[in-house]
């Protein structure tokens, strides 16, 4: 007699764990902004966990101005071709359309980016609508959570993408743990009152504060320039980096690329940074975040 | 005999999941990232991650050929996913320069499931296990064929047609799996695992 399999024995795709399940497996690792297939290669050639495949990388967004979208999904699919790394690609935020695409082209992972330009100054995509998974990018405990009920998968800091200044980077991540941290010490009376001044649900709350930290796999973005940045962020609790600008506008984009790799695993190896720190050419000029008028502030967009 | 001390590579990758799953299953757990840490464990596991990055970190860093002499010494190693892709002596759609540090006399097939979207999870039979594993495949692996020496652990459908895929493997104290355990809190193949560390030092 044959019997019909449940469902529970057919295998499932875009569940939960297989979308946080690949954050997990970039963890200790550096994604890189890259905007053709010649420089994919190089960013997977220096030991590169993912790239980010962007038509301009946020340096060129903020120098251009004008409203920045989704790339050409023929420039996506050369960098899928040019790689066997995963390939990660933005959409703006609240635009589920653009979202729609990306997972249509097989991109591995969904950035629903501020670094685009928001197409819904009030929701974001229903990121629980999708098999590809998402990652956020988050200035504060609330917003990551918010993100993650709306069904991100990976959360990164947000920082100041394409200042190539790490000043807002650390605030953010710092904000983050330290916020968790403050969770950690509320009875369950607090919890309640917490997750209504964080505007979260209930339940991401409270789990917070039974593991210390985010149910979902935390990266640091925006203004990592240097092998020292990339350490700085994981020795304050990042798991993993972003490094948008900071490589390809950068005088030796190779060898700076390899030497944020190293930095991020032996981040707390002074040793092993100042080699990686060595004779790398100039850094990308970089701009003071005091002087950012605020409407120019990418991470101010997110709700 | 005493807790086994069983390292994790832990150049890039899930190596927070796995220390908690061998803790879980009562060993010693630590991370590895250089030669002289590799030289104090008894056993080790290569974590899921990216292979391509693990294999440059552990080329650069130094760690390879000792990888490759404690593995011919005898040393228990259990690889996930690129941990498995580490542990092939041949692999397919990997880099032209990518090294693994081999053992298992296995043809691997990287990302051979697909990509994330294709990703999956299902129901597993686990050889000499009473109730199916849960496999997590991430852009996973599986093995295309392997020597008369490996002892094949656990297969799944294919999608495509009658074959089965195999997806756990096991070849002296070399165990291999395409899919994470150590990502369901199940920590049944670590205690096998486990088991093997402690049989190998009697």
């Amino acid at each position: 007699m044959s019997t019909t399999p449940t469902t529970a024995d057919q295998p499932q795709i875009g569940t939960a764990r297989v979308k946080r399940g690949m954050a997990e497996q970039l963890k200790g690792g550096v994604i890189m902004d890259v905007v053709n297939a010649e420089q994919a290669k190089i960013a997977e050639d220096a030991g590169a966990v993912a790239v980010m495949a962007l038509e301009r990388v946020p340096a060129d967004i903020r120098k251009d101005g004008g409203v920045a979208r989704m790339s050409d999904p023929n420039m996506i699919e050369e960098i899928i071709e040019a790689v066997s790394i995963p390939v990660m690609a933005k959409s703006r935020i609240g635009h589920f359309v653009e979202a729609q695409v990306l997972q249509s082209l097989g991109v591995d992972y969904i950035d629903e980016s501020e670094v685009l330009t928001p197409a819904d100054e009030i929701n974001h995509s229903d990121k629980w609508a999708f098999t590809t998974p998402f990652v956020c990018g988050a200035t504060n405990l609330g917003e990551a959570l918010r993100r993650i009920a709306e069904g991100a998968a990976m959360i990164r800091s947000k920082g100041e993408a394409g200042t190539g200044n790490v000043v807002e980077a650390v605030r953010h991540l710092r904000q983050i743990k330290n916020e968790i941290a403050k969770l950690r010490g509320f009875d369950n009376n607090e919890l309640y009152a917490a997750a209504k001044e964080l505007r979260a649900p209930y339940e991401l709350v409270r789990e917070v504060a039974e593991l210390g930290k985010l149910p979902v796999v935390l990266f640091s973005a925006g203004g990592v320039a240097t092998p020292a940045d990339a350490a700085l962020m994981r020795q304050l609790g990042a798991e993993g980096v972003f490094v948008g600008s900071g490589i390809f506008k950068s005088g030796d984009p190779a060898k700076r690329a390899a030497a944020i790799v190293k930095a991020t695993t032996f981040f707390d190896d002074p040793k092993v940074i100042a080699d990686a720190s060595r004779n790398l050419g100039e850094a990308m000029v970089g701009i003071n975040c005091d002087t950012l008028p605020e409407s120019e502030r990418y991470a101010n967009r997110g709700w | 005999m005493s807790t086994p001390t069983i390292g994790v590579l832990a150049l890039q990758g899930d190596v927070r999941e796995h220390l908690v799953a061998l803790a879980a299953a009562d060993a010693l757990a630590r991370p590895v990232r250089r030669p002289e840490e590799l030289a104090e464990v008894d056993a080790l596991v290569m974590p899921g991650g990216e292979s391509t990055t693990i294999s440059k970190l552990a080329v650069l860093f130094g760690l390879m050929d000792p990888l490759r002499e404690r593995v011919r010494a005898g040393m228990p190693v259990y690889g996930t996913c690129a941990g498995m892709i580490m542990l092939a002596d041949k692999i397919l759609d990997g880099r032209d320069d990518q090294e693994t540090v081999g053992g298992i006399d296995m043809t691997v097939r990287r990302n051979a499931f697909g990509r994330q979207n294709e990703s999956f999870e299902t129901a597993i039979p686990f050889e000499g296990m009473a109730e199916p594993v849960t496999g997590v495949f991430i852009r996973a692996p599986w093995v295309e064929s392997v020597g008369a020496g490996v002892e094949v652990l656990a297969e799944v459908p294919a999608a495509d047609g009658p074959d089965a895929r195999i997806v756990a493997v096991r070849q002296g104290n070399l165990l291999a799996t395409s899919f994470h355990p150590e990502l369901t809190g199940d920590h049944r193949v670590h205690e096998y695992f486990v088991r093997m560390v402690e049989a190998a030092a009697r």
